[in-house]
């Protein structure tokens, strides 16, 4: 009994240390000294790997779940005959919640592990060490426009998940079930506020794409310099990712909604 | 070569943006909050009036509702409502209710212009209003009247 | 390249001082004292697991001593005499210039290819034009043979090749100190004749001060003018290579001459074997 107590308090202490390690962490990788003109092109180039690389799942995903919404919302609001209103149902859930939910769940998983593996390789491999040894602060070169590219990346592919789900829902709910398109657009304009709904999904997508990266090139930085160590180290950026992105999400909506 | 895609993801993250914000949202329609003027209604009961509920003449949108107090000399609800300048000039003796969208829908502001020659300025006051019609007392109504009906056929 | 002033300034390079080093309860250095000389190659050896690449990440200042001082004092650095554990961030980037550290796997950039790789540390820190980069780090292939596979990706390179251009790579802004963490392991007779030879002629030739951490003790000890023995976080043994290898200490004997039996026992410690057979 007295052990389980102990083990728990054992816990917390290491869990609070973790944390403080991150803290620490984050603070020197935004506020380490960058020099900019050597680190812009870097940042250019982590855009590259992290936004561009991205854009084909992340469109893709919209697109279908644009459909599938558009396609569900259809068949209830038939019943109620109130089908003009699909293009309200669909244009709310996607802003303010599917987009920036689901693309910082495809951008754990996609961006956030490739991160993770990428920085835990060089540690295990002791390059982020050797780096070291020539004085040159891994933190910045490595780890800092790589911070920055995700944090741009996160809002930007959220808008672009916006654009081709509601796209898609269009393309299913008009062309496809018949809903009238003035309706469908009109409904739309009357109901979505555009920094009520659009700017707090950006909003929304900032503090995931902040907080998803964040843990992945923490996790990267800090793994057991070994093959099972990277293992681990990118599971855990996608389950902490993941359970952070939907707590927050909860925290932020009801922050958010509120202010109606 | 990858400073021409990123710099093609970051235009079309911007397009997507100008998409959500003109197709989408019709932001143009709160472009121009500086046409906007204010007039104040008094209510007894505002029913379920919320904030940024719809104000309209027969039926046209003109405005929103801004701000909803509660006028602490009198115990009516003060309703500030924002109408739009190049919609409608509004009478004095305008009148205001409290309406409902459709069966199950939200509160809006219904205005029915008077035939004053005069109109409203920026700050003004409506005077005659109806207030929201509340279930309970609609209730309320129609048993009492039920229950007098048998009463009188005595 | 400027050759160093010798006996004037103070013979030592790096001067450990009751070093004390834990890490999470385990005792890895008990007040361990050494001392390298300047240009001279001094080697730390011992069993594996004894903690040399942590001594190697303590000198260079990766690591901080729970006590002890650790002073290095290179030439031209300003920051000569000062515990290295003890600069702020930015002198000790200053010192590192001066110290090189080579890897046990070379540690190359895998998505450069070589000569990225050799003029990466040129290009953070030396002020010159490209061209002038190119002839500085052709130079330093050259001088590890590799300069005709300046164009190969450093993950299509074989342990020993990897393991010069890491070289060529740790002497690119001329250092003073050049910290080898196993150099020798793994690698064949050809390439460990390729890299002792290497090793001995760069350190004297440009007038380096080097330190080998390795448990090879026939090729260190060939080329090493000074070997300290470590075992258990203690100094077991110190000494030029003849007076080590005549030395009667069973433990220093039994590691030089690699005896299976010894102070370091064969058998891991159990129950009676004929009581463990027959109970």
């Amino acid at each position: 009994m007295l052990s389980a107590v102990q083990q728990f308090g054992q816990f917390g202490l290491t869990f609070s240390r973790k944390v403080g390690i991150s803290g620490i962490f984050l603070f020197n990788v935004l506020f380490r000294r960058p020099k900019l003109q050597r680190s812009f092109p870097l940042l250019i180039e982590q855009l590259y790997f992290i936004g561009v690389f991205s854009l084909i799942i992340i469109m893709l995903s919209a697109l279908f779940i644009g459909m599938v919404v558009s396609l569900q919302g259809h068949n209830t609001l038939q019943r109620f005959g109130a089908d003009q209103e699909l293009g309200e149902l669909l244009a709310l859930s996607v802003t303010r919640e599917l987009a920036p939910v689901i693309t910082a769940l495809l951008f754990a998983g996609r961006a956030g592990t490739s991160l993770t593996a990428e920085i835990g390789l060089m540690r295990a491999t002791d390059q982020l060490d050797s780096m070291e040894m020539m004085a040159v602060d891994p933190l910045w070169r490595i780890i800092s426009p790589r911070f920055w590219a995700g944090l741009i990346s996160a809002p930007i592919l959220t808008l672009i998940f916006d654009m081709v789900a509601i796209y898609g829902g269009y393309l299913v709910g008009v062309k496809w079930l018949g809903v009238d398109s003035g309706s469908f657009w009109s409904n739309m304009q009357a109901s979505v506020g555009f920094y009520d709904d659009v700017i707090n999904g950006v909003i929304k997508s900032l503090v995931f794409g902040f907080v998803v990266t964040w843990i992945a090139v923490y996790q990267g930085y800090y793994t057991a310099p070994n093959a099972m160590g990277i293992g681990r180290a990118t599971t855990k950026t996608v389950v902490y990712s993941s359970l952070a992105i939907l707590a927050l999400d909860f925290m932020l909506t009801s922050v958010m909604l509120k202010n109606w | 070569m990858t400073e021409t895609l990123v710099g093609l993801f970051m235009i079309l993250g911007i397009v997507a943006l100008g998409f959500m914000a003109i197709q989408v949202s019709g932001l143009s329609w709160y472009a121009h909050k500086a046409n906007y003027y204010k007039v104040t209604a008094d209510f007894d009961n505002i029913g379920g009036l919320k904030v940024r509920a719809p104000v309209m003449i027969a039926g046209v949108s003109v405005g929103e509702v801004a701000n909803i107090v509660l006028n602490a000399s009198d115990y009516r609800a003060r309703v500030t409502l924002l109408v739009d300048q190049d919609k409608a000039k509004l009478p004095t003796d305008t009148s205001a209710s409290i309406y409902t969208q459709g069966l199950l829908g939200s509160n809006y502001i219904n205005l029915s212009p008077g035939y004053a020659d005069t109109f409203l300025a920026n700050g003004g006051l409506i005077e005659t209003t109806n207030s929201a019609v509340i279930l309970e007392k609609l209730i309320g109504q129609f048993l009492y009247s039920f229950q007098s009906k048998p009463s009188q056929e005595k | 390249m400027p050759m160093p002033i010798s006996s004037a300034s103070s013979d030592t390079f790096v001067k450990v001082t009751n070093l004390c080093f834990k890490r999470e309860e385990r005792v890895i250095f008990d007040n361990v004292s050494l001392r390298i000389a300047r240009n001279k190659i001094t080697a730390i050896m011992g069993p594996s697991g004894t903690g040399k690449t942590t001594l190697l990440r303590l000198i260079s200042g990766q690591l901080k001593p729970n006590s002890g001082d650790i002073i290095v004092y290179p030439l031209e650095a300003k920051e000569s005499g000062i515990p290295i554990h003890r600069l702020n961030r930015r002198k000790l980037y200053q010192l590192r210039k001066k110290i090189s550290m080579l890897f046990q796997s070379g540690a190359l950039f895998t998505n450069l290819n070589v000569y990225e790789n050799v003029v990466f540390p040129l290009r953070e820190h030396a002020r010159l034009p490209e061209d002038m980069l190119r002839d500085i780090a052709l130079m330093k292939l050259e001088a590890v043979g590799l300069r005709g596979a300046h164009h190969l990706m450093a993950s299509q390179l074989s342990g020993g090749m990897a393991r010069r251009v890491a070289m060529a790579r740790a002497l690119a802004l001329d250092p003073e100190l050049m910290l080898y963490d196993e150099p020798f392991t793994g690698q064949d007779p050809i390439i460990m004749g390729v890299l002792v030879q290497l090793i001995k002629r760069l350190n004297y030739a440009l007038g380096l001060t080097s330190v080998i951490v390795s448990h090879d003790v026939a090729e260190t000890a060939s080329i090493a003018d000074y070997i300290y023995l470590i075992s258990n976080g203690k100094i077991i043994g110190e000494g030029t290579p003849e007076a080590l290898f005549a030395e009667q200490s069973p433990a220093v004997n039994q590691f030089i001459h690699g005896l299976p039996d010894g102070v370091v026992p064969f058998h891991y410690p159990a129950k009676d074997y004929a009581e463990e057979l027959f109970s």
